[in-house]
């Protein structure tokens, strides 16, 4: 097998903060193949964004990469030069934001914001410009686009203005889009809607897709592979389908249990005692034991280990029993 | 558009018509003029006269209405002092003020929004603690005083440069500028440095708090995302973003040092409108107070309206509303 598009391994993120030094990814190892949708999940502060964040080299102070490795085709991300990440950023891993209210340049016309995405990269051929912009926002479903182009952020509607922004992402035609939480500011009935586009998009211009969510249910209905994370780390990571079938990590079990559409009206609802701990105050040993039914003193002393291939396994002591 | 223009229009008319009688009552209120205009021992002959000749004698409101009568053909009136036509005797000095308060303001503008932009940048950078240490000093040390070192260091102790006047001018549009001549020039230079100090601070402050402020934001983040450089971000996302708060107070400073550069032309004796307007205060030249006063109602009002249209071309989400 050749080698992956892209692998992270032992990925540690840092801030420095008043409140002392935040492991805000610890040790995150995961690959990702051609035209391969990953999951990344978890709850607000798991560290699901800044790992997406620290793909790209766009950690600002007081954050630091303090180690581990990103190899993109063969190339290594952390500690490479401003100049090289800017070479990839966009033209060949691009990202898209949660909220295109806050993205966009509100007094910029869509194609000026276009237009300086395409230029950030040399090589283009210029004259092409708008006949390549109007080409992805078509893909992306916006209706008369030629006419459109010249309309600013404020004219759209919060879907199409996601839609906009999914078009400048795919301007250079990229080799993954890091997509971080880019349906949870929008209508549930648009979601859907552009979830849909995005798989197929995916599908057809054979992008790399890294999807970021709390909500595993959208995660589940798009990604080939899941990993979810905890307090800064991977805690299990497989295919979707043996993951959601059997999660082997309790915390995996709990995000499970706790999606309403699984019981009958009115019933009560299952959910994870307790909140995520703080990243400035985790507890010594496994972050999720003070909310596991499971948690014994050995849980509460020492992280667990990686059980299984970096690609399908968990960190977990007492992992729940996969079904024979 | 036209709706916006002409509803701006008829605010302008309905504030000139307010401000020329709250003028006109407020300089009327001030001394009484026939007490400067004559000698203490005219005759009251001389007296009654020159009260008739003035139309002092007439009921106030007959006085404005006349007032307003010929300021709507062009006619502000003679000064008592100068003898002369008070449009002229203003139009006179308008230039050197205009020229001392666009170079003090543009300065200020031109310097301290880069700066600014620096220090809300790299706010941690050495750099930009001195660029905030001189903006408080700009911002806290009065102003005749800074003036008056100018004078004793550039002026008096090294003998650089001249202490006041306007210097050698030269003609453009039939109007007498400093600005053309080297000689000129350097005369402006200390009153101008001197008046733009207080908008540099200003205007470094306000630069600094919008970029950063705008460096936080999903905007610049996605930006860096598509790879544009860090200068592309500045110049096209940064500065578009900040230049609402800054045509703002460029607007209101403009206006302003027009208006108020007295301290400055003071100490300088720059001849400018200025000094013009504080010499009729004190020698009660009601004509050319009323005068400048309306006239620079007139310049803030249409003012504001330049840098509404401003806000019009710089954010798009106004021109719905």
């Amino acid at each position: 097998m050749s080698e992956p598009l892209l692998s992270v391994a032992g990925l540690k993120t840092i801030f420095n903060t008043r409140n002392g030094l935040l492991h805000a990814v610890d040790d995150v190892t995961f690959s990702l193949d051609r035209g391969e949708i990953l999951g990344l999940v978890g709850e607000s502060g798991s560290g699901k964004s800044v790992t997406g964040f620290s793909l790209l080299g766009l950690i600002e102070q007081p954050g630091e990469i303090a180690g581990g490795s990103i190899r993109f085709d063969g190339q290594e991300l952390v500690g490479a030069s401003i100049n090289t990440l800017r070479s990839i950023r966009g033209k060949r891993i691009a990202m898209i934001f949660q909220d295109p209210a806050m993205t966009l340049n509100p007094v910029l016309t869509i194609r000026q914001q276009m237009k300086l995405a395409f230029d950030a990269h040399a090589g283009q051929q210029q004259s092409d410009f708008t006949k390549r912009a109007i080409e992805v926002l078509t893909k992306v479903g916006i209706p008369d686009p030629a006419a459109r182009l010249d309309a600013y952020p404020h004219q759209f509607s919060g879907g199409m203005r996601q839609r906009v922004a999914i078009a400048i992402a795919l301007l250079h035609s990229p080799d993954i889009i890091i997509a971080d939480e880019p349906t949870t500011a929008l209508d549930v009935s648009i979601q859907a809607q552009i979830l849909a586009e995005m798989r197929s998009l995916a599908q057809e211009t054979g992008t790399a897709l890294i999807w970021i969510s709390h909500d595993l249910a959208t995660i589940a209905a798009l990604a080939h592979r899941i990993a979810v994370m905890y307090a800064g780390r991977i805690v299990e990571q497989g295919t979707t389908s043996a993951l959601i079938r059997a999660p082997r990590h309790p915390y995996t079990q709990g995000l499970l249990n706790s999606r309403p559409d699984r019981f009958p009206p009115k019933a009560k609802l299952p959910q994870i005692r307790g909140a995520m701990p703080s990243l400035s105050n985790l507890p010594q040993g496994c972050a999720f034991a003070p909310r596991c039914q499971f948690a014994s003193d050995l849980c509460r002393s020492k992280i667990p280990p990686w059980s299984g291939t970096p690609q399908d396994g968990f960190a977990c002591y007492h992992p729940l029993e996969r079904a024979p | 558009m036209a709706a916006f223009i002409v509803q701006r229009i008829v605010q302008g008319i309905v504030v000139m018509a307010a401000m020329s009688l709250l003028v006109f009552l407020g300089v009327y209120a001030i001394g009484n003029p026939i007490d400067v205009l004559l000698a203490p021992d005219a005759t009251q002959e001389i007296r009654a006269q020159t009260i008739a000749r003035y139309g002092l004698d007439r009921p106030l409101y007959e006085q404005y209405g006349q007032f307003v009568w010929r300021v709507l053909h062009g006619d502000l009136g003679r000064s008592f002092v100068f003898n002369m036509p008070v449009t002229t005797l203003i139009f006179q000095r308008l230039p050197a003020t205009l020229e001392l308060t666009l170079a003090a303001v543009l300065g200020a503008t031109l310097i301290g929004v880069p700066l600014g932009i620096y220090a809300g940048y790299r706010p941690q950078s050495r750099t930009a603690r001195w660029i905030m240490g001189i903006s408080v000093i700009g911002f806290s040390v009065p102003t005749f005083w800074i003036g008056l070192v100018l004078i004793l260091t550039f002026a008096v102790t090294l003998g650089w440069l001249p202490a006041g006047g306007r210097g050698e001018t030269a003609s453009l549009f039939g109007i007498q500028w400093s600005f053309l001549t080297g000689n000129g020039l350097k005369h402006l230079l200390l009153p101008a440095l001197n008046l733009s100090l207080f908008k540099l601070a200003l205007m470094i402050r306000l630069a600094r708090a919008g970029t950063r402020e705008i460096m936080l934001t999903d905007t610049v983040r996605f930006a860096r995302a598509t790879g544009q450089s860090e200068a592309t971000i500045i110049r096209h996302h940064v500065l578009r973003l900040i230049s609402i708060p800054l045509v703002t107070v460029f607007g209101l400073e403009l206006g302003s040092t027009l208006a108020f550069a007295v301290v400055t032309e003071t100490i300088f004796s720059w001849p400018g409108v200025g000094k013009l307007i504080i010499d009729s205060i004190q020698s009660l030249d009601r004509p050319v107070m009323v005068a400048y006063l309306v006239l620079v109602s007139l310049l803030f009002i249409a003012i504001n309206f330049l840098v509404d249209l401003c806000y019009v071309a710089l954010d798009p989400r106004m021109q719905k509303s």
